[in-house]
């Protein structure tokens, strides 16, 4: 087999795996800061998708599509956790996730009902269309962008994090909720924008997701079972583990599909009950850490 | 939708008096129903789901077709009813329907389904029970011994059946031909369809590649697809996998390199996805509306169909809907009425012609033998109207020699 | 786990009415399942509370009892289905006997599966149950040859029963439904020995505090695995009895989404109840019965009442009802 197949091959596995460093990046981000995990999530993902493509039409521009749907989906998702999942913090850990796994079906539905049950097309920017010459083979520019954009988005993620005040108490306010709201910090506000961000972060994956595949109500519920495997490989609540897991699982699928491509699939979820096996609680997960 | 009326209300109240003295176990007497006055059609199909969009035009022309009849003053006298039900695209939801719609309403046949696997879940209770079912989507598989019944016709097209066209159509001798298929079934009978038709023709298999049922992403598999280099490229899947799947072979610029080439080429989906990505991409089907110029028939069904729904025309599975309804009415006509074995004899001699030329199901296997059309996807600009998608390329009349023998089938001939 | 229970899992004294009643709960329980196809305005409605009441009863035993909650349980479900599917259509198996071999094998699965999973706590366990199952579903699209892949399986009609010598028409639904509710029956007698033996106890020490129940000296871990592979068990019975009802085992089974269907029907009936899982299986399945008559779009009222269940009424139907019961008996 020619070197340049195996470039190629590894490559698309990135791509791959940056679309599902940015799905699972929000599910991880709710579930180590609130402890919720968000069974809306593909849902949302799906949403976001809708989102994207209504308003790129409507602005005529695919860049207004990407930078207002997270933004107006993640304002939708601090709707939800307002009105519905602030009422379980303090009952079973359970009721959030069974609370959001009715949402998700509200929420498909309801995409149903406005849009159709069919699919709808999402065309590629115009700027991006076609393949680009790499030397060892041709790759296309959406995707390429796709994999610069999530790259971005983790910087800055990381730097708001790591660098700012803000972050400094998102990290603090994960790891001892009480002893934040002692200091004064207003922690519902804190879980409340967080909520936001996962839920934005879930859209952002959506409307990139759009030009690679057809949009339709059903496409969240496949991102969902992967987002898991990626989060539970990488540990629930590590970005630094969402993102290596992410990544690997793009490049093994990848990697797969050159010799037994129909295992394609499987191969996520065998590689998760491996993982399992050896660390239970995860690549990246805190030992003993078990809401 | 009407249920069924008061006789069951008696039937359940005689026999929880009967409950309660002895054994329930016992069979229950059934009472019988006084007058036979409707013919009542049980019609399974996914009314949500993924294929919502096509199971709705079925619905459409299979009431159409009830109509007309209707309208005529039915079948001896008697009103002809549909009953619809909702398979959700699932098997054991279709296997229930089934089931309720022979226990509960007593329906004298069914026609329906849209899956696979859903038509051979309904196959499996009707053919258990002695009910006809009238299968309108594709599959070789029911076409086979082990599936077959006499109680079993199948209306739609096999892939045996659209693959061949399809590569008379594109194949040449000494071109390079690739796969990429859906790794279950109804995928390998497309694969094999294709494969026969291309050694016959003489074209090189350089590779195969089979993907996962239901994937979403197949970038994995397009730098593989390439370094084979071939001339034309097979997808052999269906509905929302194709279209996932021509969208990404389009993105890693396949079509400057190869033809794409599909077994089924669906109306809804090419809507779907858009007119670019599937700009020339040929395949095949059992209905297109332009037929109308070529066929009278065609004709006359659009236009019934556009006076009974708006002006809307019919799509490729909504016609399958109006021949299997048409197809099993007639024949209940020429029986009489609904004695299953008058009408599994009098749908063994049918000869019919409802859509596009004429129709008939073969003797051994049931399979209605048909016209099969290859389509050309158009590009945008060529396209004179909204429901201007497909150049005709063939309509290749209905024979024998289009399927495979009863032999090979298992069936004793 | 001398600490009253909320839900009926230790017995209680027959101290009064109430009490006594719940004693009786498995024959009460028959009773009703009894006339049950009488009251639903189809057999095939009946049949199918039967069926999934046994699956969501064995998954009870895990969610409600132990407080587990699993996203996985269709894997039994489905195996217990293709199991007996199996036996009776690839290797001639005579319908009874294919019944407590599917269940044997599907125990076995459960025990593989819950050696993984029950390592994992709160919610990796959820997560992990997931997707596990649809490692199983993949495993039963691929293999093809075996499970019949994408179409289903098919092949092995049971058409005719002969129990004690007599002649019985399977197809007949009323006689199937008795039939069916044999097993339903033997389920419920066997969950009701489970919940009432000692073990039972170790199980409701284990949902209220697992620090506290190891400290009284209880093997946690082994105590999680038994009851994985209990509950795996009796909802495989479900799958048994879904197999010789319609005659076909769907790929669908095995999805995550018959997995949400359970853990919405024992929501909706009431967690920890004994005859809980029956009354959501039954409301689930008229609900989605009335509404998908009257609308395509079911799915949105399904979703908007559990939501509100979760938020308003998350001990169930049954549980609340029962729990109002003893308020009035209380106040008496």
């Amino acid at each position: 087999m020619d070197l340049s197949l195996i470039i190629m091959q590894l490559l698309s596995g990135i791509a791959l795996g940056a679309v599902l460093v940015i799905t699972a990046l929000g599910l991880t981000i709710v579930f180590g800061m609130l402890g919720v995990v968000n069974f809306a999530h593909g849902a949302l993902f799906m949403i976001g998708a809708y989102a994207g493509l209504y308003l790129a039409s409507l602005t005529g521009s695919f860049w207004w599509g990407l930078l207002l749907a997270p933004i107006l989906i993640g304002a939708f998702g601090m709707l939800i956790e307002f009105v519905l999942i602030r009422r379980l913090y303090g009952r079973s850990i359970d009721d959030p996730l069974l609370l959001t796994f009715g949402l998700s079906y509200i929420l498909v539905e309801a995409v149903r009902i406005v849009f159709g049950s069919d699919g709808i097309p999402f065309p590629t920017p115009p700027q991006l269309i076609g393949v680009l010459d790499l030397g060892v083979g041709f790759f296309p520019r959406y995707r390429l962008f796709v994999i610069a954009l999530v790259a971005a988005v983790l910087v800055v993620l990381w730097l708001a994090l790591e660098k700012t005040r803000i972050g400094l108490i998102v990290r603090a306010g994960a790891r001892d909720p009480t002893i934040m709201q002692v200091l004064g910090v207003d922690i519902g506000r804190v879980w409340l924008a967080i909520f936001g961000l996962g839920v934005g972060l879930a859209a952002l994956g959506g409307v990139l997701a759009g030009p690679m595949r057809s949009v339709n109500p059903e496409m969240g519920s496949l991102v969902l079972a992967e987002a898991f495997v990626v989060t539970v490989i990488g540990g629930l609540g590590s970005i630094v583990g969402a993102v290596v897991a992410g990544l690997m699982i793009g490049i093994s699928i990848s990697l797969v599909a050159l010799f037994a491509p129909e295992m394609a699939t499987i191969v996520m979820f065998a590689l998760m009950a491996v993982v399992l096996l050896i660390r239970p609680e995860g690549l990246f997960g805190v030992r003993g850490r078990t809401v | 939708m009407p249920k069924s009326g008061s006789t069951p209300k008696i039937t359940r109240r005689t026999a929880l008096a009967g409950l309660a003295a002895s054994a329930a176990l016992l069979a229950m007497p059934r009472l019988g129903r006084a007058a036979e006055e409707t013919i009542r059609i049980g019609f399974p199909t996914p009314l949500t789901g993924p294929f919502a969009a096509e199971a709705r035009d079925q619905v459409k022309c299979a009431e159409l077709a009830v109509k007309l009849v209707n309208d005529k003053g039915g079948i001896g006298g008697r009103k002809v009813e549909l009953l619809v039900r909702d398979d959700k695209l699932n098997a054991g939801e279709a296997a229930t329907r089934t089931l309720e719609l022979i226990e509960k309403d007593k329906v004298h046949a069914v026609v329906g389904a849209l899956s696979s696997a859903v038509q051979l879940a309904v196959n499996e209770v009707t053919r258990a029970r002695g009910v006809i079912y009238v299968s309108i989507s594709q599959s070789d598989t029911i076409n086979e011994a082990k599936d077959f019944s006499k109680y079993t016709f199948h209306e739609a097209l096999n892939p045996h059946m659209t693959t061949a066209a399809v590569a008379r159509q594109t194949l040449k001798k000494g071109m390079k031909v690739a796969h990429l298929v859906a790794d279950y079934a109804y995928g390998h009978e497309m694969l094999r369809g294709f494969k026969r038709a291309q050694t016959a023709i003489g074209a090189d298999n350089v590779g195969e590649i089979l993907h996962p049922f239901g994937a979403a992403d197949y970038s994995t598999f397009m730098p593989r697809l390439m370094s084979m280099r071939p001339d034309v490229l097979c997808i052999s899947n269906f509905g929302r996998d194709q279209a996932n799947a021509i969208k990404q072979a389009v993105d890693f610029g396949v079509k400057q390199q190869m033809k794409i080439v599909v077994p089924v080429i669906l109306h809804n989906q090419r809507l779907a996805v858009g007119p670019d990505v599937f700009e020339g991409v040929v395949g095949g089907a059992n209905y297109y509306w332009g037929l109308e110029t070529q066929s009278k028939s065609a004709a006359a069904f659009n236009a019934a169909f556009k006076a009974a729904n708006g002006g809307a025309i019919p799509t490729d599975y909504g016609a399958y809907g109006y021949s299997g309804v048409g197809s099993l009415l007639a024949a209940m006509q020429t029986a009489g009425g609904t004695d299953t074995d008058k009408v599994v004899d009098a749908l063994e001699k049918l000869q019919y012609d409802l859509t596009k030329g004429p129709q008939h199901y073969r003797k051994c296997d049931h399979q209605s033998v048909q016209s099969v059309l290859v389509l050309e996807s158009k590009k945008k600009s060529a396209m004179a109207n909204d429901n201007d998608l497909f150049a005709i390329l063939a309509n290749d009349s209905g024979s024998d020699d289009m399927l495979r023998s009863c032999s090979e089938l298992g069936h004793a001939t | 786990m001398t600490s009253p229970s909320s839900g009926e899992a230790v017995a209680e004294p027959a101290s009064n009415g109430l009490g006594w009643l719940l004693e009786q709960r498995v024959l009460l329980s028959i009773a009703v399942l009894a006339v049950l196809p009488w009251l639903l305005p189809s057999q095939a409605l009946a049949v199918n509370v039967l069926i999934y009441g046994v699956v969501v009863m064995g998954y009870n035993l895990l969610f409600g009892y132990t407080g587990l909650l699993s996203f996985g349980q269709a894997a039994f479900f489905g195996a217990g289905a293709y199991f007996t599917g199996i036996a009776i259509g690839r290797y001639g198996v005579p319908w009874f006997a294919a019944v407590p071999i599917a269940v044997l094998f599907s125990t076995c699965l459960a025990a593989l599966i819950g050696i993984v999973s029950t390592r994992t706590r709160g919610i990796y366990f959820s997560m992990v149950t997931l997707a596990l199952a649809q490692l199983v579903y993949y495993v039963a699209l691929q293999a093809s040859s075996f499970t019949g892949g994408e179409n289903g399986l098919r092949g092995f009609t049971v058409d005719r029963i002969n129990p004690f010598g007599l002649q019985v028409n399977f197809l007949d639904p009323v006689n199937k439904y008795y039939v069916l509710m044999a097993f339903a029956a033997l389920a419920m007698w066997f969950q009701s020995r489970i919940l009432n033996s000692p073990f039972g106890a170790v199980i409701e020490a284990v949902r209220e505090n697992e620090q506290r129940a190891r400290a009284c000296g209880y093997d946690v871990e082994r105590s999680k695995l038994i009851v994985f592979m209990l509950s795996g068990a009796i909802s495989s019975l479900g799958g048994c009895m879904l197999a010789l009802h319609l005659s076909i085992v769907p790929l669908d089974i095995l999805h995550y989404q018959t997995s949400g269907m359970i853990v919405m029907m024992v929501l909706l009936g009431g967690a920890r109840s004994f005859f809980g899982p029956f009354v959501g299986a039954a409301a689930f399945l008229i609900l989605e019965d009335v509404i998908s008559v009257w609308t395509p779009h079911w799915q949105l009222f399904v979703g908007a009442i559990f939501v509100l269940f979760v938020l308003f009424l998350p001990k169930g139907i049954w549980g609340t009802l029962l729990d109002t019961l003893r308020v009035g008996k209380a106040r008496s």
